[in-house]
């Protein structure tokens, strides 16, 4: 068995190196530093990246507190809430990524499960409001279940509609929430909540830790809530409900036919960014402490959408990359206030036409076997618990499922 | 403990039904929806037009749109138009409004060419993958309105006023005046005239050759480049005749942001007539605008127009998932 077997799999090895070269000679005018970085990545062995990744981690963590002097906002913008500002619209990358990076559905209203989120937090911890009171903590999950609800219902009716026809129905959705946040007397339109709950805690000096000025505090949260999410969003990629999304996005029909339930798992992509976005609502609103129904424009779910596809849509790292990156370059580039929205415009051009993929473009790999498979496919030596066969002999690198 | 959470948001009514108001002003919001709804079809047109030949949402149309607008402001309030009725001979103002008509066709097509060259065209070369065209998209929006924001700055341009609209006649007690009529006229001849050129005349041919299949159009020696180069720039001529009318009909408020919100009704508009149909545009412009308005007289609020034309337009799709009129541009007959 494992003496036909054998060969096979070399073979592929082989063609895989070949197409390895090919793509690296392909890509030799643009790109070969990103390349040569992540083929330097993919040969570090599995605790070498985690050592790495701590390394990174701990640097994220020291953002607010370095200050580094061509990175910092300041005097213009405070560096802590910045900071803030930047993981709070890569939370949001990563779960919009998972709707349009992993399931390729086109959501241009997906601020509106970012306003559910908000709104929910607010509802039930600002004085405002004469709903039922709860911490601000409980209201995080509580957030994220609405806004996972609105989520399959919109779902439902919508998910049976393709690409653009789609687009324009969450489009629509996006308005709609917003409008009713205005028309609804329960939701205050534009006088909004104040006085948003936080996380409990008290400095010294009487001050609460998470006060609303503090972005420190909220940035180390909602980084660790980043970081969670990645970890979670990165099993799901590699997990059944991954490689569905997957073949959904490369071809609904082929997927169909192949036996996916597609309409599930599209409702499923669709609830878990929906939930996603309710995460970053809450905790936006927590840390701004006031909403209403002013932040919740078109704009915004189409900035969310250009952080996507800027980072590289099906990428996570890309996702929060670009997320940090579109609200990173508004903040930064204050001296020339009036002009930064122009150099965003012309930016987003430029940037598609040179990278189109993205800035850190999505790749093709074996989901299913992760790591290990990787490295035995591109040859390099890696001690294997299971014999050369185990591999089956189906996993040919051609129809390894792109990414 | 549902009740303890949705008391509060039940207590006062946030919806009612106004039906009495609807009955007695529905011909007024039908008339004023048509007029409306023709200026949707005239910008959805060019949304249509693109989609079908690129398979592309042009997000930026609307900033063709608006620099078409603006275009029209310019060139009137320089000729002497102002907020109060010009006072000059009809001669002269009807001159005026061909110069303002033709200035606008220019510039809105100039914009659309160069949004055509600049933002799409490399990116055809690359093979990008379609949702690089909306980010792209999007950013030339961008650039395009802060560009007209640094010009213009962020105040509304002040109001054109351009002519003294006079009702001609009533229907079923609602008076009708020539700005309606002359409105919904015109868009609809326009409709007719951009229908016949894309059904009957050669280039007409090779845009619908090209909407059926790219490569093969090219095999049979359509210019493929120069094809969507004619559409983008025959979709900003459209979008410069409705800049016209919009601002006929709305005189003040021209503004460098304000063309998204009326786009993105107008793509609603294309998609809801069947998008890829030139006849379907102007179909949904026309169902959209009527609809809204009945929405908000309705539900006694202006707010609900946007909310009832979404809603709609789910309830359209969700039974009919290609638009009303359904077919492609380039399945259209010859």
């Amino acid at each position: 068995m494992s003496m036909v077997d054998g060969p096979k799999v070399s073979a592929g090895a082989e063609s895989a190196r070949l197409g390895a070269d090919a793509s690296s000679v392909r890509t030799t005018a643009k790109g070969t530093r990103t390349q040569r970085l992540r083929d330097r990545w993919n040969d570090l062995t599995r605790p070498q990246q985690w050592l790495w990744l701590i390394v990174v981690v701990v640097l994220a963590y020291l953002l607010p507190v370095l200050n580094i002097p061509i990175l910092t906002t300041a005097p213009g913008n405070d560096w802590p809430l910045a900071c803030f500002s930047m993981a709070s619209f890569a939370l949001i990358a990563v779960g919009l990524n998972i709707v349009v990076g992993y399931a390729g559905l086109l959501d241009l209203g997906y601020v509106a499960f970012f306003a559910v989120g908000s709104y929910t937090s607010a509802m039930l911890t600002s004085p405002d409001s004469p709903f039922l009171h709860i911490p601000y903590l409980w209201t995080i999950p509580v957030a994220m279940a609405v806004a996972m609800f609105f989520g399959v219902v919109l779902g439902i009716p919508t998910l049976r509609l393709r690409g653009d026809y789609l687009a324009i129905v969450t489009l629509g959705f996006g308005e709609i929430v917003r409008i009713l946040a205005t028309i609804i007397p329960a939701m205050k339109g534009q006088v909004g909540f104040q006085n948003v709950g936080r996380p409990p805690g008290v400095a010294a000096d009487g001050i609460p830790i998470f006060a609303n000025s503090n972005g420190t505090p909220w940035y180390w949260l909602t980084l660790t809530v980043i970081l969670i999410v990645l970890l979670l969003v990165g099993n799901l990629e590699r997990s059944r409900v991954g490689r569905a999304w997957v073949a959904i996005r490369e071809d609904e029909d082929a997927a169909e036919i192949m036996g996916v339930p597609t309409f599930k798992y599209k409702v499923w992509a669709f609830a878990i960014g929906a939930a996603v976005g309710g995460l970053s609502g809450s905790l936006f609103a927590g840390q701004v402490g006031f909403v209403n129904n002013q932040k919740f424009d078109v704009q915004s779910s189409i900035l969310f959408l250009a952080a996507v596809v800027l980072g590289g849509a099906g990428n996570k790292v890309g996702a929060v990359l670009g997320g940090a990156l579109v609200a990173y370059i508004p903040l930064r580039f204050t001296a020339i206030a009036d002009y930064k929205y122009l150099i965003f415009g012309i930016a987003l051009v430029v940037i598609m036409i040179f990278r189109s993929k993205g800035l850190l473009p999505a790749r093709q790999r074996l989901l299913a076997y992760g790591h290990q498979a990787y490295r035995r496919i591109v040859g390099k030596s890696d001690p294997l618990s299971q014999p050369p066969g185990a591999l089956p002999p189906s996993v040919d690198p051609g129809a390894a499922v792109t990414r | 403990m549902l009740e303890l959470l949705l008391r509060p948001a039940m207590e006062n009514d946030w919806i009612s039904f106004d039906v009495p108001s609807l009955i007695q002003n529905f011909w007024s919001a039908t008339f004023d929806g048509l007029t409306f709804g023709a200026i949707y079809g005239l910008v959805a047109l060019g949304y249509t037009l693109v989609y079908g030949v690129l398979n592309l949402i042009n997000f930026a149309h609307s900033e063709v749109f608006i620099t078409g607008c603006y275009a029209v402001v310019l060139v009137l309030s320089s000729l002497g138009f102002g907020p109060s009725a010009p006072t000059m001979s009809v001669g002269l103002i009807i001159l005026s409004l061909i110069l303002a008509l033709v200035a606008a066709m220019i510039v809105s097509a100039i914009v659309a060419y160069l949004l055509e060259r600049v933002a799409y065209r490399p990116l055809r070369r690359r093979n990008a993958p379609r949702l690089v065209f909306l980010i792209t998209a999007i950013g030339a929006s961008f650039t395009i309105q802060y560009t007209i924001y640094l010009v213009r700055g962020a105040n509304p341009e002040p109001a054109i006023t351009m002519f003294r609209t006079s009702p001609i006649f009533d229907v079923f007690g609602t008076l009708i005046t020539d700005q309606q009529i002359l409105i919904v006229v015109a868009a609809v001849i326009t409709m007719i005239a951009t229908d016949q050129f894309i059904r009957r005349s050669r280039t007409g041919r090779g845009i619908r050759a090209v909407a059926q299949d790219p490569d093969t159009a090219t095999l049979m020696g359509v210019n493929r480049d120069r094809i969507i180069v004619i559409t983008f720039v025959v979709g900003g001529i459209v979008a410069g005749v409705g800049a016209l009318f919009y601002v006929m009909l709305v005189p003040s408020g021209v503004q460098y942001s304000g063309g998204f919100v009326l786009g993105v009704k107008a793509f609603a508009a294309a998609v809801l007539g069947g998008i890829g149909n030139v006849r379907g545009a102007l179909l949904g412009g026309l169902l959209l605008g009527v609809i809204g308005n009945y929405g908000q007289i309705l539900l006694g609020n202006s707010q609900w127009t946007d909310v009832v034309a979404f809603v709609i337009l789910v309830l359209v799709l969700l039974v009919k998932p290609t638009g009303i009129l359904g077919t492609s541009l380039g399945r259209s007959k010859a």
